[in-house]
C-alpha cells in the first residue's frame, strides 16, 4: 500500500505540493490566531515553518534541497521552483494602480530608494564582515535584507548557493517579523498616524507580509497604503538587485 | 476569459524574462538583470492599456488575482526547499542584517514623516487583499 502512495505522489508532485502548502498555511493561520492571538500574520508564521521543514529535510537526507529532498514530496521544488516563483511574483503587480502610486510623488520614490539602499547595505556590510566577501554571496545577503522576494530572486539571477539563498531568506523573514511585531509598537514615535506616512512606511520597509501585518496591528485603515508602497519597493528590488546593486558591489570589491 | 488573463501573465512574464537575458548581455552580467522587475512594470502597462480600452474583464482579471494571492503560499514552498540545514551556522548574519536594517529604516521613517504633511485620498483597499491572499 505503502508503494502505491509512493508512486502516485511521485507521479502528482505538484498536486501533493499544493495540499502540503495548504496545510502548512491552514496550521499557520491557526497558530498565528490561537497563539499570537494575529499579532504574528499567519504568514510570517507560515514562511518559518516552512524554514523549519527545509531544515527538518535537510537534515534527515543530508541533501541541499530541503523537503524536496523527500521523494514523496519532490513536488514542492515544482511550485516553489523558479518558474512560478517568478509568475506570482509578476501577477502581484496587476494590483499596483499607477496612477495612484504617482500621487505618492517624490515621497514614495525616496522611500522606496532608501528603503532599498539602507538595508541593502547594513545586509552586505554584516554579510562581509562575518566572512562572506564574494560578490554573489553579498549581494544576495543584502538585497534578502530588502525583503525575502528581492533576495532569493536576486540569488537566483547571480547563481548564489543554496546556503547563501537560505540565509537570505532568512534574513528577510525575520525582517519581515520584527516589521510587524514591532510596528504597532514604534508607530508613535514614527509618526505613523496617517495614509502618507503609511505609503512612506511601505516604501521604507518593503516586505509586504511585514507591512500589511505590522499596518494591521496598528490602524487597519492605512494597511492599503502600506500594501502600495510596499508592492513596488518588491518591483524596484527586484529591478535593481541582480543589476545596479550588484555591479556597485562588484565595483566595491574588485571582483 | 479567465485563460486570457493566465496568458497575459505568462506573456509579460516571459517578454520581461527575454529583455532581462538581453540587458544582461548588454551589461556584459552573466545574469538575468531586472527580468521579473520588466515583467511587472510590463503586467502594470498592460493592464492601464486594457482598462483604457474597457477589456479588461472580471475572468480576465481573475486569471492574473488568482497567481497574485498564491505568492504567498509558493514563497512558504520556496522556503521549504531551501538549503536550512546549510545555512544554520550562519545564524549572526541574519540577526545582524535584519535587526540592523530594520532599526535603520525605523530612523529613516522617523525623519521622513516629519517632513511636510499634504493628504492622499484613499487607494482601494481590494489590491491589498488580493495580494495577502488572506481568507478574512
Amino acid at each position: 500500500m505503502m508503494k502505491e502512495l509512493q508512486s502516485l505522489a511521485a507521479a502528482q508532485g505538484l498536486v501533493v505540493a499544493f495540499a502540503v502548502i495548504g496545510g502548512v498555511m491552514a496550521l499557520s493561520y491557526l497558530l498565528s490566531k490561537r497563539l499570537t492571538f494575529g499579532r504574528i500574520h499567519g504568514s510570517a508564521i507560515a514562511i518559518l515553518l516552512g524554514l523549519v521543514l527545509a531544515w527538518i529535510g535537510g537534515v534527515v537526507t543530508g541533501g541541499s534541497k530541503g523537503l524536496a529532498d523527500i521523494p514523496m514530496l519532490a513536488g514542492l521544488g515544482v511550485l516553489g521552483g523558479a518558474m512560478l516563483r517568478d509568475f506570482a511574483i509578476v501577477a502581484t503587480a496587476f494590483e499596483v494602480d499607477p496612477d495612484k502610486a504617482r500621487r505618492a510623488g517624490v515621497l514614495g520614490v525616496i522611500s522606496i530608494g532608501l528603503g532599498t539602499l539602507i538595508p541593502f547595505v547594513v545586509g552586505g556590510a554584516t554579510a562581509w564582515a562575518l566572512g562572506y566577501r564574494d560578490t554573489v554571496s553579498v549581494t544576495t545577503i543584502g538585497a534578502g535584507a530588502i525583503t525575502y522576494i528581492v533576495g532569493p530572486v536576486t540569488g537566483a539571477a547571480l547563481g548564489a548557493s543554496s546556503a547563501v539563498m537560505a540565509l537570505s531568506i532568512a534574513t528577510g523573514v525575520l525582517k519581515a517579523i520584527l516589521v510587524m511585531v514591532g510596528t504597532p509598537f514604534a508607530a508613535r514615535a514614527m509618526g505613523l498616524d496617517n495614509p502618507r506616512s503609511a505609503m512612506a512606511y511601505g516604501g521604507l520597509m518593503g516586505t509586504v507580509s511585514g507591512v500589511t501585518g505590522g499596518l494591521a496591528a496598528t490602524d487597519p485603515a492605512l494597511v492599503p497604503y502600506g500594501a502600495l508602497t510596499a508592492t513596488f519597493h518588491t518591483g524596484v528590488g527586484c529591478l535593481l538587485g541582480p543589476s545596479v546593486l550588484y555591479l556597485a558591489v562588484k565595483a566595491l570589491l574588485g571582483s | 476569459m479567465t485563460i486570457f488573463g493566465v496568458a497575459l501573465l505568462a506573456a509579460c512574464t516571459l517578454l520581461g524574462a527575454w529583455l532581462g537575458d538581453l540587458l544582461g548581455v548588454a551589461l556584459h552580467v552573466k545574469s538575468n538583470v531586472g527580468g521579473v522587475g520588466i515583467a511587472m512594470i510590463l503586467l502594470i502597462l498592460a493592464r492601464v492599456w486594457l482598462q483604457g480600452r474597457g477589456a479588461l474583464s472580471h475572468p480576465m482579471k481573475l486569471g492574473v488575482e488568482f497567481w497574485a494571492s498564491l505568492y504567498i503560499p509558493i514563497v512558504v514552498a520556496m522556503a521549504s526547499t531551501q538549503n536550512v540545514a546549510g545555512a544554520v551556522k550562519g545564524g549572526p548574519v541574519v540577526v545582524t542584517a535584519a535587526v540592523g536594517s530594520v532599526v535603520l529604516c525605523w530612523g529613516a521613517m522617523a525623519l521622513i514623516s516629519r517632513l511636510g504633511r499634504p493628504r492622499i485620498e484613499a487607494p482601494d483597499a481590494e489590491a491589498a487583499h488580493v495580494l495577502a491572499g488572506d481568507p478574512d
